[in-house]
């Protein structure tokens, strides 16, 4: 067998404290599709980002092409031969497609001036090859989601490359779309180059590739050959732990109607979304990365706007754009990137915590320190945030306990729901589990939680009821009891064709099980 | 769509030309209202000469703004340039005019490189470092010319003579602005570095995922400012004869409101030297057509101003529209989407 194009062996990765990748293996083989698969924050990005120059490896072994690679950076990773299409398109708004598909590699002719002709002609040669109608002219502003990835194909594509890795790439492409890359993949294949082809579908990983290789943790688990083995391996590779012991939800009194959400549509982001959640209850938001659970998310909380639709708290309307009102209704709102939306990391944790109660505080339009210190320390206390002292910089803090002080930020609030995206992100798994055990204490003491997650066995182990969101609509709502890792998956890649949710769990009489059309 | 008609209806929507008929129609009516304005040989000659300087700065301007950056010190960049011009002279009486323009150059295109490395090593937005640096280039001015002026009797006469001179009747400064502006058009245009350069400003992160050299291309747009920023400072000591230490004084505040008149998106990414050089130009027209129009000296600059706030408002609802009309035509039709449709297919002949 001829010498494998990719070769990467036991590679680490950490990001400060954080691992995300402990211990990846992958190898390729010429003339071969090659499957990687495993949850959300498996660490198969990373891997990728870690062959395409994005981010350097602490240790491990990576060969390309029979020799030792270490890229810096992309320009790198592209002069050796290797193209990726990444999960979330990186384009050039303002330039148009052609000029997105050759930056930095454009033809030119005489005096190094570029060839516009012979561009555009390539562009509308390669959009030929795929399949699609675009104007190479038009800007790359406003193209639909799929049309962007068609874009990162053919960008790819037209690289020439000996190893082209494909992240997702299906996540947004209809039917007919799949099927011609799926074509055009099979033809690079031919002419001997490897592929690698990250997916959530395993519809399409057994269409299309040949090797399977699993990722759970940041560690490499297993390869398996597509035509030895079957879905429900695949699936047991991928998620292969005990789910309940690690995420303990204590179950809590239902109670009745906190937020109820009614038809909300956005144009481009989300459409006829209806679901309700109960105090005392931990309703968990599945769906792939771009899905669109923060959008809802946060035109719920009043940050984004919509288009129709309501949302009532306790009863009472709640007027869209503001997220004041949100706040003052009993909402509370922690966003996916703490550092960047929740929690001012520069300065004390007392600070942070205050800012949200300023105004019941402060007097005379004066707020002092100590006035500060002595608002926030029940709160810190009784979720044991380790910090010696209230005037500790929050940027000093572990994720952990940075996420703490955000949710004490909010407790002093005191919301009737709170939503948390991605409640223990870049959070060591230690910690995890407090965070954790704090929601649930939450819940029990009769607060609705609208919990966002693309981490499974967090979504399985926290949630009395699972909803699924697939490309802006909600295509399943179940239960804890029917929410398996294999349901949620399959709902969360299915909207046309056989509908989700539905057809595989009969959805309880009390709860509206949106099924797309 | 022929490429014809595609150039075609490119220009008529274009920015460029909506500036330019702004511009015309104002050089219409005050000529109406004194026919010297236009007509006499002065009124010619100044027209075409007076915005060539604030033109070179607006080109320079435009290539930063374009990488999501701008350059504020070009006002002092100019200045020190200008009496450093005259100082050489003083120095060195009989050096060639040729030679003056080349130190303009390459002086300015140094202050210029302390621009760029530290914005692109320093990781400092570029408006906090050129804003700094606008200082200190001034200061280095003051603390050196000190109460010290250069006057015209310190150049030499064919130097000075390059200020006001006409061949075909444009002025020789003109000229060479008209050649900056066409040369650093080209570049833009249709060279890889060029079309970086927009990369670059549209998407900065995208930029590096591409493996664009994204240091190089905007340390040299910062060289580029900086060196005709020195190249408008040997045209300013030629055309004006003396330079005390205010020249070129908030000159950077009309260059990037030049460019911003001429459509260029001060997020970077979008414009083209074309128009900032036709903001440059009614921008310079303005102040002389208004004094005709009768307009007192207060509201000249209230016009200025309106000219720049309405020149953001209408990008702003332009672009908010676009991406309604394109968010709107992107739902459409659900399913199929629209590039699975046959729908239209213009590949240019």
């Amino acid at each position: 067998m001829a010498e494998p194009t990719l070769v990467l062996e036991d590679v680490a990765k950490s990001f400060g404290a954080v691992a995300a990748l402990r211990s990846g293996s992958l190898t390729v083989e010429p003339g071969s599709i090659h499957a990687l698969v495993g949850e959300n924050g498996a660490g198969k990005s990373t891997l990728v980002k870690i062959v395409a120059g994005v981010h350097r490896r602490d240790s491990g072994t990576f060969r390309l092409l029979g020799t030792d690679a270490d890229f810096s950076s992309t320009a790198e990773s592209k002069a050796a031969g290797v193209a990726v299409i990444y999960q979330e398109p990186t384009l050039f708004p303002d330039l148009d497609v052609t000029e997105n598909i050759f930056m930095g590699r454009q033809p030119v002719g005489s005096w190094r001036r570029i060839d516009r002709h012979r561009m555009y002609a390539e562009a509308a040669a390669l959009f030929d090859r795929l399949g699609v109608a675009i104007d190479p002219r038009r800007p790359a502003r406003g193209l639909s989601i799929a049309d962007q990835q068609i874009l990162e194909i053919a960008k790819a594509i037209s690289l020439d490359a000996s190893l082209l890795i494909m992240d997702e790439p299906t996540a947004a492409l209809s039917g007919v779309e799949v099927e011609r890359l799926f074509t055009v993949a099979r033809s690079l294949r031919d002419e001997g180059r490897a592929l690698v082809f990250i997916s959530h579908r395993f519809d399409e990983v057994f269409d299309l590739c040949d090797t399977v290789t699993v990722m759970r943790d940041g560690e490499y688990v297993g390869t398996e050959r597509i035509a030895e083995t079957s879905v429900d391996e695949i699936v047991a590779l991928m998620v292969g732990r005990e789910v309940t012991d690690l995420f303990p939800k204590t179950p809590a009194e239902i109670g009745e109607v906190v937020l109820d959400v009614r038809d909300l549509s956005a144009t481009g982001r989300f459409h006829d979304v209806s679901f309700q959640v109960r105090a005392g209850e931990i309703v968990g938001l599945a769906g792939l990365v771009g899905a669109g659970r923060s959008e809802i998310a946060r035109a719920v909380f009043g940050i984004d706007d919509y288009e129709t639709g309501t949302v009532t708290l306790g009863g009472d309307a709640v007027r869209k754009r503001s997220p004041r009102e949100a706040i003052r209704a009993g909402m509370a709102f922690i966003p996916e990137d703490r550092r960047q939306q929740g929690l001012v990391t520069e300065a004390s944790v007392a600070r942070n915590v205050a800012a949200v109660i300023r105004r019941g505080l402060s007097r005379a339009g004066l707020l002092t320190t100590s006035m500060e210190n002595d608002a926030v320390g029940p709160w810190a206390g009784r979720l044991e945030v380790k910090t010696s002292a209230l005037d500790m910089r929050a940027a000093t803090m572990s994720g952990g306990n940075q996420q703490k002080v955000v949710i004490a930020k909010w407790l002093a609030t005191e919301p009737r729901l709170l939503i948390i995206d991605e409640p223990t992100r870049g959070i060591d798994v230690g910690t995890k589990s407090e965070v954790h055990r704090l929601l649930s204490d939450l819940a029990g003491q009769g607060m609705a939680i609208l919990m966002i997650s693309s981490e499974l066995p967090e979504v399985l182990g926290m949630a009395d009821r699972v909803l699924v969101v697939c490309e802006g609509r909600l295509t399943a709502d179940m239960p804890r009891e029917d929410a398996t890792a294999e349901a949620v998956m399959h709902a969360a890649t299915h909207r046309d064709g056989h509908t989700a949710g539905g057809a595989h769990h009969e959805p309880h009489a009390a709860e509206k099980s949106e099924v797309s059309a | 769509m022929s490429s014809a008609t595609r150039v075609l209806s490119h220009v008529v929507r274009s920015r460029e030309l909506a500036v330019a008929v702004v511009l015309v129609a104002l050089v219409v009516v005050t000529t109406l209202r004194n026919d010297n304005f236009l007509f006499s040989p002065d009124g010619w000659r100044n027209l075409l000469l007076n915005p060539s300087m604030l033109l070179i700065l607006a080109v320079g301007q435009t290539a930063v703004i374009i990488t999501r950056n701008v350059d504020l010190s070009v006002g002092s960049t100019l200045g020190l340039t200008a009496y450093a011009v005259g100082k050489l002279y003083t120095t060195y009486p009989d050096l060639p005019v040729v030679l003056v323009f080349l130190a303009g150059l390459v002086f300015g295109g140094l202050l210029g490189l302390v621009n760029g490395v530290l914005v692109t090593f320093g990781k400092v937005p570029a408006l906090v470092i050129t804003l700094g640096t606008l200082y200190i280039y001034r200061g280095i001015f003051l603390s050196w010319a000190g109460s010290d002026r250069i006057t015209a009797s310190d150049m030499p006469r064919d130097f000075l003579a390059l200020g006001t001179k006409q061949v075909l009747t444009i002025p020789v400064l003109t000229i060479i602005a008209l050649v900056v502006l066409a040369a650093v058009g080209y570049y833009l245009w249709t060279a890889r570095g060029g079309r970086e350069m927009y990369a670059i400003g549209s998407d900065p992160d995208a930029a590096v995922l591409y493996g664009l050299q994204t240091t190089k291309r905007v340390l040299s747009a910062f060289v580029l400012s900086g060196a005709l920023a020195g190249l408008a400072g040997v045209c300013y000591a030629a055309r004006y004869g003396s330079i005390s230490s205010g020249a070129g004084r908030d000159i950077e505040l009309q260059a990037v409101g030049a460019a911003v008149i001429g459509g260029v998106a001060i997020f970077g990414g979008v414009g083209t030297v074309w128009g900032a050089a036709i903001g440059a130009v009614l921008l310079t027209t303005i102040n002389s057509s208004l004094p005709i129009l009768g307009v007192s000296d207060f509201w000249q600059r209230a016009v200025v101003g309106a000219l720049i706030l309405a020149a953001v408002v209408l990008d702003r609802v332009l672009s908010a529209r676009q991406a309604k009309r394109l968010a709107a035509e992107r739902e459409a039709p659900t399913d199929p989407p629209p590039t699975a449709s046959p729908t239209r297919q213009e590949v240019p002949a």
